[in-house]
């Protein structure tokens, strides 16, 4: 297996709004400019199954690369090797990873920023490599990852973070049954054929994601027949009459609101028990005085986000809050690595466009045109403060996992084992939770909001990787930059 | 562009639109455990976005494939676990 070594001016990890925005800026600004993404297509989770503007064909196997694409070919690692290394899971922009098939039929209920960004993208000369997961960094200004076929050695002068969030889990009696997913998770793979036509769903947990999962779910045809949010409606509703500062925003929900009537959307309640044979059958809700019973096929069930520190962390970026910490122009602690969107503080798309865009002129050292975004960007991190207001865990959720709980679902390790522990560290040790594959994904957001443990124990491989990709950094280690000897392989 | 792609779960024939992910095939095949824990309890999808592994199958001879970010090939051979 050979490795590909690479060079670009800017890396950025995280095709999402964020890293799409970021990469858009610097390339147009004549950078030499790779996005890695470890899913197949273009746009993070938010953007799953949006197809960009005007320009995509329609059997996009056919497309070539745009000739701004061609002509930008500058840097070491481009155009060329495109071809061979669309075969190899990696593109340039314009291949058919931009268009999976099945969203089509999204037409124009699809957010229009998200097509022009998209658009914007395709058109803008950045490589994208997808279904490639970074998971070391064992020099400084290289990355490693893996892809279905080889290993990429990425090397960056400046590098730019968008590795978004995740939905937090939190463990209660049956949450490991099947059938009880993320809402954003059910809904990403809903439109990528997962089957939830006339399928009966609970959404269930917490934040606006809910309601606009119910939403699409319910274009999907599910049959959604609660939507059950553990904040008060006191809090939900003094966000709402927040949201009249943002007019799109209120748009947005006001459209959401209307499309699910008929849809009970209950504030103060949240999910103490899921049951089910060989799959979730129903789900028990509680508001605290009073439990009932809901039947479902699905429990679509989360709590808000929390953000993937695991990269920034690994190499070094100070964290502070559970986030990590920016300067004005999204630079780290560590020189030269930039972060932006969902990993300094859920804000949502339009913050994470915002922070992309400064990121991505700070790696071009365009700093007036930064500065331009920063009322911009002052208004979402406002927004971005009342969500964690509004969406603040209540204190009855720590106590919805029984003793025989499994809280990690990798190893099976049941709370009444993890509460005897002392800190996450302990609990790794003694109980092996946080160990499995996950790597404590999972359950860390979960037992750092039941004990207040800090998962931050961070080591590479970041993803469990085969052995032959993990023979390469130790080429690497001895000599970053000169070689081209081949991985020995495994 | 096809209708339709034909890949086998579990031996069986399945048929999903193009674009479809490999979890998608599995759960029309009608699968809802997708592998069993380390206490033999049955696993399907939690995150659907490559971060929990519960959705790991076998692709190909491939074991321990994220099937939430593996998008349907024809032909393909997913085995999966419960």
């Amino acid at each position: 297996m050979a490795n590909q070594r690479l060079e670009f001016e800017v890396v950025v990890v995280g095709a999402g709004p964020a890293g799409i925005a970021a990469a858009c800026v610097a390339a147009e600004n004549g950078r030499t400019v790779a996005v890695v993404d470890n899913s197949p297509w273009l746009g993070g989770q938010i953007w799953r199954g949006v197809q960009p503007g005007e320009s995509l064909p329609v059997a996009p196997e056919t497309s070539s690369p745009s000739p701004r694409q061609q002509s930008a070919g500058r840097g070491p690692g481009r155009g060329a090797q495109t071809q061979s290394q669309t075969r190899a899971g990696t593109a340039s922009c314009g291949d058919s990873l931009l268009s999976p098939a099945l969203s089509s039929r999204g037409g124009e209920g699809e957010p229009r920023a998200a097509r022009d960004w998209l658009d914007r993208f395709q058109k803008c000369g950045a490589r994208i490599f997808s279904n490639a997961t970074v998971f070391a960094a064992p020099a400084p200004h290289l990355l490693l990852a893996e892809t279905p076929d080889d290993v990429l050695e990425l090397n960056w002068k400046k590098l730019i973070l968008a590795t978004g969030a995740r939905e937090r889990f939190l463990p209660f009696p049956g949450w490991t049954l099947p059938g009880v997913l993320g809402p954003g998770g059910l809904h990403a793979m809903s439109k990528s054929g997962w089957p939830v036509a006339e399928k009966r769903v609970v959404v269930a947990g917490s934040g606006p994601l809910l309601l606009a999962v119910a939403d699409g779910l319910k274009q999907e045809g599910a049959r959604v027949s609660l939507v059950a949010e553990q904040a008060n409606w006191s809090r939900v509703m003094r966000f709402g009459v927040g949201l009249l500062r943002y007019p799109g925003k209120l748009l947005q929900g006001v459209g959401v609101k209307t499309r699910l009537l008929g849809v009970p959307y209950r504030c103060g309640c949240w999910p103490v028990k899921a049951e089910g044979f060989a799959q979730v059958e129903s789900v028990t809700l509680s508001d605290g005085s009073r439990s009932w019973s809901e039947d479902c096929d699905y429990l679509a069930c989360g709590f808000h986000l929390v953000p993937n520190l695991e990269l920034p962390r690994l190499l070094g970026c100070a964290v502070a809050n559970g986030f990590v910490s920016v300067n004005e122009f999204q630079l780290t602690s560590v020189p030269e690595v930039f972060c932006a969107g969902e990993p300094t503080g859920i804000g949502g798309v339009e913050c994470a466009l915002v922070e992309g865009q400064v990121a991505g002129l700070a790696t071009v050292e365009d700093w007036d045109r930064a500065k331009d975004l920063f009322r911009q960007r002052a208004a979402w991190h406002h927004f971005r403060a009342s969500l964690s207001r509004a969406f603040a865990l209540r204190p009855e959720l720590r106590q919805i996992a029984t003793r025989d709980t499994y809280v990690c679902r990798c190893e099976d390790v049941r709370l009444e084992n993890v509460k005897r522990c002392e800190s996450w560290r302990a609990a790794k040790l003694h109980t092996r939770c946080g160990m499995g594959s996950c790597q404590g994904r999972t359950c860390g957001p979960a037992v750092e909001f039941l004990f207040g443990w800090d998962n931050n124990s961070v080591r590479p491989p970041l993803f469990p990787v085969r052995l032959a990709s993990l023979s390469a950094p130790c080429n690497i280690n001895k000599n970053p930059l000169e070689t081209e000897r081949p991985s020995s392989g495994v | 562009m096809r209708d339709h792609l034909t890949l086998s779960v579990n031996g069986k024939p399945v048929s999903v639109p193009p674009g479809s992910l490999v979890a998608a095939a599995v759960a029309r095949a009608g699968v809802s455990s997708f592998h069993t824990s380390v206490h033999h309890e049955p696993r399907g999808p939690l995150c659907g976005m490559g971060v929990c592994f519960e959705c790991s199958v076998t692709i190909n001879g491939q074991a321990y494939c994220r099937s939430c970010l593996t998008l349907c090939e024809e032909g393909m051979e997913v085995q999966t676990h419960g």
